[in-house]
């Protein structure tokens, strides 16, 4: 019995709840009892079993009598450790918040809470989401459920949501909560074999989600199927006074989006993503995935997005100049931690250095350089001149009747722990090749499974929509699930 | 562009991150790596082209300029590092 309340889909939990199969709370104890025989994953950077179990003995109240039950009562969930949560350290995997205890809550949790789910603790990440592996956390690395065939090698969950993939794939939450500025949703979905949407900028409020860059920042759920993130996404999104860039739209049901099909769409294949090195086996899948949506009523259609491959150095100019003010707040005087300093700039200059990580130390550095007097026009204005462009290219694509873009998801699939520590930052940051364009153009983009690579692990495709028709999205991913089915690793831990 | 040591040492000081003299070179390099790669940017023709200042296109909703928040120092100064009845402790900032 608890090896199928932890295997289960959320939509499958939220059915059989309703339906007195099992209570929130066998549901809940399944999870915190999973998560304790999988702390060597490192996947958790903390455990909430007491307010999950009391979250779930409310929900069971609800789901008693009925009435009063919201769309996700009684539905376990991990929170990404860069959502404020009243009460619950975060720390967003730095040293330098230290034992930070917010004494409110970020509003996409506040939602989830509101529409009854049940939190089940605090998931690892990159140190601010700065990264592709979840190697930067001040925690330690979190290791994905999937291992290549034959081989023992631990492998990263990807970065920065790692922890919420790892997660999810491993069965230790029915969804998380995830945040993406340059592919941190999507990536670690494509790594983990789980489905992971970024929606179009200002759909979700960023209120409470420690920043990184402001422009780029979005949250969106990281879950097991298509269905349970189009059930999360509609409790995460929202119109939010406290987020002056959060939308006032109305937020649609988007698990009826998902039986539209994909008959008379348009999906564009844009020529400027087949990379030079990327494995044979990938362009091999994206051609497939792409048949398969022929296949199913749709048109295929090669695209042109011209300025592709000045996406990643435009992002790591805006993305850094935006960190380097965001993180200023970090100074050892208000919250978290301090080292002490002989006056009060040499106390921040040390808090500063001992606090942060060298991967965030170096953002902030190169931040601080464009930003600087003199180099402003050279470096900044052009990079967001640059987006422009980017965006442009999408907004061409639609006029020309595209309904929504597939692409790879990554460039390869999950590599080893420690892999990449003599590469050069350059090389991490080529992981979000395909999914910074996203960002970049504020677009919404779903990384799903596709398929297995001759190692035996995931391999994800991406879709990039037209702002605000996340619904799309949904139905053209609900077709190539409908095909290829889910993905799941073996238990070894 | 690429910086030298004068330039790391300056840029540390304006993020106010403390660094020894090991990590300098260190860093120039690393810095020197990212600026070569954003160094691509310059083959982009963007005359004419206006910067992106908003994501989404709207008009930034506007409310009224009143307090609708605070009056908890507790909360504000429950994670202080150092406090004093209402009030963060800093080194002596005035002579």
């Amino acid at each position: 019995m608890a090896n199928d309340l932890i295997g289960m889909t959320l939509a499958d939990a939220r059915d059989g709840l309703k339906k007195k199969s099992f209570s929130a709370t066998e549901l809940t104890k399944a999870h915190l009892a999973a998560m304790e025989q999988a702390r060597e994953l490192n996947i958790y950077v903390l455990e909430t079993p007491e307010k999950a179990l009391e979250m779930a003995k409310a929900s069971d109240a609800k789901l008693a009598s009925g009435a009063a039950a919201g769309p996700l009562e009684g539905i376990p969930l991990g929170v990404k450790d860069l959502f404020c949560t009243n009460g619950v350290r975060t720390t967003a995997c730095s040293k330098i918040l230290g034992n930070f205890v917010p004494t409110y809550e970020s509003t996409v949790t506040s939602q989830l809470w509101r529409d009854g789910a049940v939190m089940l603790g605090k998931l690892n990440n990159d140190e601010f989401a700065m990264g592709s592996s979840n190697e930067t956390s001040a925690f330690g690395t979190p290791i994905n459920p999937w291992k290549s065939k034959g081989n023992n090698a631990k492998l990263v969950a990807g970065g920065s949501s790692g922890g919420s993939a790892a997660a999810v794939a491993a069965s230790l939450c029915l969804g998380a909560t995830a945040t993406d500025t340059g592919g941190s949703i999507r990536q670690p979905a494509a790594f983990t074999g789980t489905v992971g949407i970024k929606p179009t900028y200002g759909r979700v409020s960023r209120w409470g989600i420690v920043a990184f860059a402001s422009s780029l920042d979005q949250a969106g759920p990281i879950a097991k199927t298509v269905r349970d993130n189009a059930i999360l996404l509609r409790s995460m999104a929202g119109h939010d006074a406290k987020d002056t860039t959060s939308v006032d739209r109305t937020v649609p049901d988007y698990e009826a989006a998902l039986s539209r099909g994909v008959k008379g769409l348009k999906i564009g294949i844009p020529r400027e993503y087949r990379m030079e090195g990327m494995p044979a086996e990938i362009e091999t899948l994206w051609m497939q995935t792409a048949e398969r949506l022929k296949n199913a009523g749709a048109t295929i259609v090669d695209i042109s997005l011209p300025h592709t491959k000045y996406a990643l150095p435009a992002y790591y100019i805006v993305a850094p100049a935006e960190a380097s003010s965001n993180l200023a707040r970090y100074d050892g005087v208000r919250y978290g931690f301090r080292a002490p300093g002989k006056d009060i700039v040499e106390l921040y200059e040390n808090t500063r250095a001992a606090g942060f990580g060298k991967e965030v130390r170096r953002r902030i550095m190169i931040g601080t350089y464009v930003l600087s007097a003199g180099y402003y026009d050279a470096y900044y204005v052009r990079a967001q001149k640059v987006r422009t462009l980017i965006r442009q290219d999408f907004e061409a694509a639609y006029r020309d009747g595209i309904d929504a873009i597939l692409t790879p998801a990554t460039p390869s699939s999950a590599f080893g722990v420690g892999e990449m520590s003599v590469a050069s930052p350059i090389e991490m940051y080529l992981n979000d090749i395909f999914t910074v364009t996203v960002n970049m153009a504020g677009l919404p983009g779903i990384a799903l499974p596709a398929g297995m690579d001759h190692k035996g692990l995931p391999l994800g495709m991406q879709l990039i929509g037209k702002p605000f028709d996340e619904e799309t999205l949904f139905a053209v991913a609900q077709a190539i699930e409908a095909e290829v089915g889910s993905f799941k690793p073996t238990k070894w831990w | 562009m690429s910086v030298d040591q004068t330039i790391v040492r300056r840029i540390a000081r304006l993020a106010r991150i403390a660094v020894t003299e090991d990590e300098v070179p260190k860093l120039q390099g690393e810095l020197n790596a990212i600026l070569g790669f954003v160094e691509q940017l310059n083959e982009v023709n963007v005359d004419g082209v206006e910067p992106m200042t908003s994501v989404t296109p709207m008009a930034m909703k506007k409310r009224d300029d009143v307090v609708t928040d605070g009056n908890y120092p507790e909360r504000i100064l429950s994670n202080a590092p150092s406090r004093e009845d209402n009030y963060f402790v800093v080194p002596k900032v005035v002579e």
